[in-house]
């Protein structure tokens, strides 16, 4: 018995990384998946490793900074699977880089639309859907960069810090439909959207990533869709209003004294008295 | 195949509410679990419970302020099972409630030595057989109170707190043993700590909990004991570190200006629908 | 005119760094201040300094996990100076140290009195007296520490975290008696707490800790003194169950995992498009 059976997701983005691993794995549990993306050729290959998996998907061309678009896709999630229970705000890119002086107006606007204006749409046409069954789980990917400055570019962590907080404030209105909003909020995970940047591809990306966390290793897809899993499943039915943190220990803090996280112990045990005490 | 085949843990508390709530779904996954508390009435019927839904369980009578007892209690999982892959530190009381100038010392320490030292010795002695197998999870129990201050709860949210930042620092110390850290804050839930047993109040409990968050209903144990099975399971394997909230939205925010929390209909009638434009147009 | 004219406070910790420093802005502010701590000589040399100033100041010997010595602080401002309108909860040490399974208990218990219990000993001591005078203000030394976990120093983390927590339910409760109850969180604060116990010293320390933040200059006790002026003078009137974080911006994130790094300025399409 699977944890999402009867269940049917639209999840954007899901042509590549984070959303196709979790399109794999909503699968795997039972779940009919709208997969939704750009990308025709990756949308197309998700489907088919959704099929492989024994679950039923079908692909939507999708652009989410598109409002007609948008709309379409939780259509065909009706008209194909006859409901919708769970959309999972994925999608996602760079957007702007550089520094504050260099960024454009309409690169802002661009990056705003794409990361924060589709959460606000893949919530706004959901949710009378959901509300029909009463009930259902909506999931934005946010990130680390939306908590902390300097763990993404300015649009980029302006843009995830907003879906934060859109996800508690949708949470406090719809959470007597028993619909329920989270987001996630990866630390660096191995995705194309890291490593097809990177000189040395995957292979780098999988090591420059182990270092950046306590625990010494780069994060997965597997991992963010796993907390995805959770939170669409009735496993979470009390979870709601929250940005569940995937990181390693990435934000956990630091060493208060010496940079390296993984380094051993420079502080010896025992109890640093008051300073004007030698010892 | 459980979620938890094979593996060995400690939950305290769990004689009552969120901890025996927490021990019945370990052992419908696979778990071998000792069930530790201070009441051994309560212990011995989760075992039983345990049992029933198909897993190993052994009590272990444990005051969790008592460094002897802890340690006991790490020693008794490690004899009877073999190994030690997740314990979860749960026991908990109110401690010393009411205003702050009346709490005496005595109960503050009283407090601090259950709800926050207890924590710190359930995650120092059971480190070291964790990094024997290889690696683990700890969980524990501090609370929404632990990032909201709650007016006549000061030693308790006090401790709280402290238990969601050592949860911090430790998962910062033991992430390179394959070793994670992470705590639960629930919101309000119908357990034994609220409505003592007492007949009739928890289901009035029941249905005056359920207007305190935006979803409309009590919280229940079993709504922890999920978060706790996630945390446990190797689908959190680079989960670390982390304070999870689990309140039916609780702590999310208040509903500022045009509703009530829970979504009713303007009180106040300052905010129409539509757009709010500059404040000189009227 | 000062700012705190006609007001009397207590500090603890004020023979060294934030402590100090915060007595002798006080006093230049028109305080009286109890300067409290357990070393005599360095509590002595604030006083001093408070008097030449022009200030009003007096020493009092506290170890502030002793009940009765917090109680004795406070009845000492008020023998001497009639009132007590400020309580700065500010002493502390880095207490058990080291990895986690080697801290002891009675380590563990001896940091937590003294840097949580005794901020609730000065909470518990100080409101009568405070709402005697119709409010007041309540400050205590927390850290950045108590916002984020830090490896090897998860006693004071927790129980800096748990002051914070303290703050907010003590700031509810006293609300309506205009007590209020504010926290700091310090980041690297170049005092003897730091620079005592390295080998380059107060220099070393100083050059380290330029590079722990944003603002590249250490932090300094002055940083500190000025955020609590603040919260005790009527400026900060409707400010209660705050932390605030002085840290020159070291809490605020950090710039290891820079994704800008990875490409010049410009826009980073969706990751199949390969190029920006
Ligand atoms: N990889 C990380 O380290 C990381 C960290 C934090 C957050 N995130 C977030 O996770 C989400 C998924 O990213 P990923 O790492 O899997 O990257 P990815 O590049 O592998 O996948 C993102 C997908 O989104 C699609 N997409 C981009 N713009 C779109 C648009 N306008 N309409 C429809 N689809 C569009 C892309 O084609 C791609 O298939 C993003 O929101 C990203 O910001 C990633
Ligand atoms: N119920 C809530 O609303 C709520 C909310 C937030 C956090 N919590 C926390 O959840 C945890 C579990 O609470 P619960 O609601 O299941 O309450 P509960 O009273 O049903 O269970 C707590 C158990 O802890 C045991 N215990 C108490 N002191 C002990 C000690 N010194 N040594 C060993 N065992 C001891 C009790 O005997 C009891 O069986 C506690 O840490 C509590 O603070 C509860
Ligand atoms: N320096 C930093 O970087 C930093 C950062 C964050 C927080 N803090 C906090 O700031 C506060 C002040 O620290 P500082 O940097 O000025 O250090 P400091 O060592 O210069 O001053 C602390 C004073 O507290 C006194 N003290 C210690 N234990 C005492 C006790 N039991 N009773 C009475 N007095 C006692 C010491 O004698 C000393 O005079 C502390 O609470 C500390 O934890 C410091």
């Amino acid at each position: 018995m699977g944890k999402l059976d009867g269940k049917v997701a639209v999840i954007t983005g899901a042509a590549s990384g984070i959303g196709r691993a979790s399109a794999i794995r909503f699968a795997g549990e039972g779940a009919a998946v709208v997969i939704a993306d750009l990308n025709s050729e990756g949308g197309e290959a998700a489907v088919r490793d959704c099929k492989e998996h024994g679950g039923r998907a079908v692909f939507q061309k999708t652009d989410v900074a598109s409002e007609p678009e948008v709309k379409g896709l939780v259509d065909r999630a009706v008209k194909e699977f006859g409901r919708l229970d769970v959309i999972f705000n994925n999608a996602g890119l760079g957007g702007a880089v550089g520094t504050i002086e260099e960024i454009t107006g309409d690169n802002w606007d661009r990056t705003l639309a794409i990361l924060l204006k589709s959460v606000f749409l893949g919530m706004k046409y959901s949710v009378p859907e959901m509300r029909k069954l009463g009930g259902g789980s909506i999931i934005s990917t946010a990130s680390v960069a939306g908590l902390a400055g300097g763990r993404g570019p300015h649009a980029y962590s302006a843009a995830k810090a907003a879906v934060v907080n859109l996800t508690r404030s949708v949470a406090l209105e719809v959470g007597k439909d028993r619909i329920r909003v989270n987001c996630i909020c990866p630390g660096g995970i191995n995705t194309p959207l890291i490593y097809n940047r990177l000189p040395g591809g995957r292979q780098v990306g999988e090591q420059f990533l182990a270092q950046l966390q306590a625990i010494p290793r780069a994060g997965h897809a597997e991992d963010i869709a796993a907390m995805a899993l959770f939170l669409a499943s009735d496993d979470s039915e009390w979870v709601t209003g929250q940005a569940m943190v995937v990181d390693g220990g990435l934000t956990a803090g630091g060493r208060l004294f010496g940079q390296d996280q993984q380094q051993r112990p420079t502080i010896p045990g025992g109890f640093a008295g008051p300073s004007f005490e030698k010892n | 195949m459980g979620r938890l085949d094979g593996k060995a843990a400690i939950i305290t508390g769990a004689a009552s509410g969120i901890g025996r709530a927490t021990a019945v779904r370990f052992a419908g996954e696979g778990a071998a679990i000792v069930i530790a508390d201070l009441n051994a009435e309560g212990g011995e019927a989760s075992v039983r419970d345990c049992k029933e839904n198909g897993g190993r369980a052994v009590f272990q009578k444990t005051n969790v302020a008592l460094e002897e007892e802890i340690k006991a209690m790490v020693a008794r999982a490690v004899k009877e099972f073999g190994r030690l892959d997740i314990i979860y530190n749960n026991a908990g009381i109110g401690g010393a409630v009411g205003p702050l100038e009346q709490i005496t010392v005595e109960d503050w320490d009283r407090s601090q030595a259950v709800l926050l030292r207890g924590v710190f010795l359930g995650i120092k002695h059971s480190v070291p057989e964790m990094r024997k197998a290889g690696g683990g999870s700890i969980i524990s129990t501090a609370s929404i109170a632990g990032i909201r201050g709650f007016n006549g709860l000061h030693a308790y949210c006090a401790a709280k707190a402290g238990v969601v930042n050592l949860t911090r620092s430790a998962s910062l110390e033991f992430a390179k043993d394959r070793i994670r850290v992470n705590c639960i804050c629930p919101g309000g839930i119908n357990t034994p700590i609220l409505h003592r047993n007492m007949p009739g109040v928890k289901e009035a409990m029941e249905q005056w909990m359920a207007h305190g968050q935006p979803i409309q209903r009590a919280g229940h144990p079993e709504d922890i004991a999920n978060m706790a099975l996630f945390l446990a399971s190797d689908d959190s394997e680079w989960v670390t570190g982390q304070a999870m909230v689990v309140d039916g939205g609780l702590t999310v925010g208040s509903q500022f200006l045009d509703q009530t929390a829970g979504g009713e209909r303007p009180q106040t009638g300052i905010v129409p629908q539509g757009f709010m434009g500059p404040s000189f147009e009227k | 005119m000062g700012k705190l004219d006609g007001k009397v406070a207590v500090i603890t910790g004020a023979a060294s760094g934030m402590g100090r420093a915060s007595a002798i802005r006080f006093a230049r502010e028109g305080a009286a201040v109890i300067v409290t701590d357990l070393n005599e000589e360095g509590g002595s040399g604030t006083v001093a300094e408070c008097k030449t100033l022009g200030g009003k100041a007096v020493f009092q010997r506290v170890d502030v996990s002793s009940e009765a010595d917090i109680k004795g602080a406070v009845d000492r401002a008020v023998k001497e100076f009639g009132r007590l309108d400020i309580m700065f909860n500010n002493a502390g040490l880095g207490g058990a140290t080291g990895p986690l399974e080697k801290v002891t208990r009675e380590n563990w218990d001896r940091t937590m009195a003294i840097l949580l219990g005794a901020v609730f000993l000065g909470i518990k001591y100080s409101v009568p007296e405070l709402r005697k005078v119709g409010g007041g203000s309540i400050i205590s030394t927390s850290s950045v520490g108590g916002l984020r976990g830090s490896g090897y120093l998860a006693a004071y983390c927790a129980a800096k975290a748990a002051v914070i927590n303290l703050t907010q339910s003590a700031a509810i409760e006293y609300g309506h008696d205009h007590i209020r109850v504010n926290c700091i969180c310090p980041g690297g604060v170049n005092t003897p707490l730091i620079y005592a116990g390295s080998k380059g010293g107060y220099e070393e320390a100083e050059k380290n800790m330029a590079r722990m933040q944003p603002i590249p200059r250490a932090g300094r006790p002055e940083d500190i003194a000025n955020m609590a002026l603040f919260l005790a003078s009527d400026e900060a009137e409707w400010i209660t169950g705050t932390a605030m974080v002085v840290d020159g911006g070291m809490n605020t994130g950090n710039a290891r995992f820079r994704l800008s790094n990875l490409a010049n300025a410009g826009f980073s399409g969706p990751s199949y498009t390969r190029g920006s």
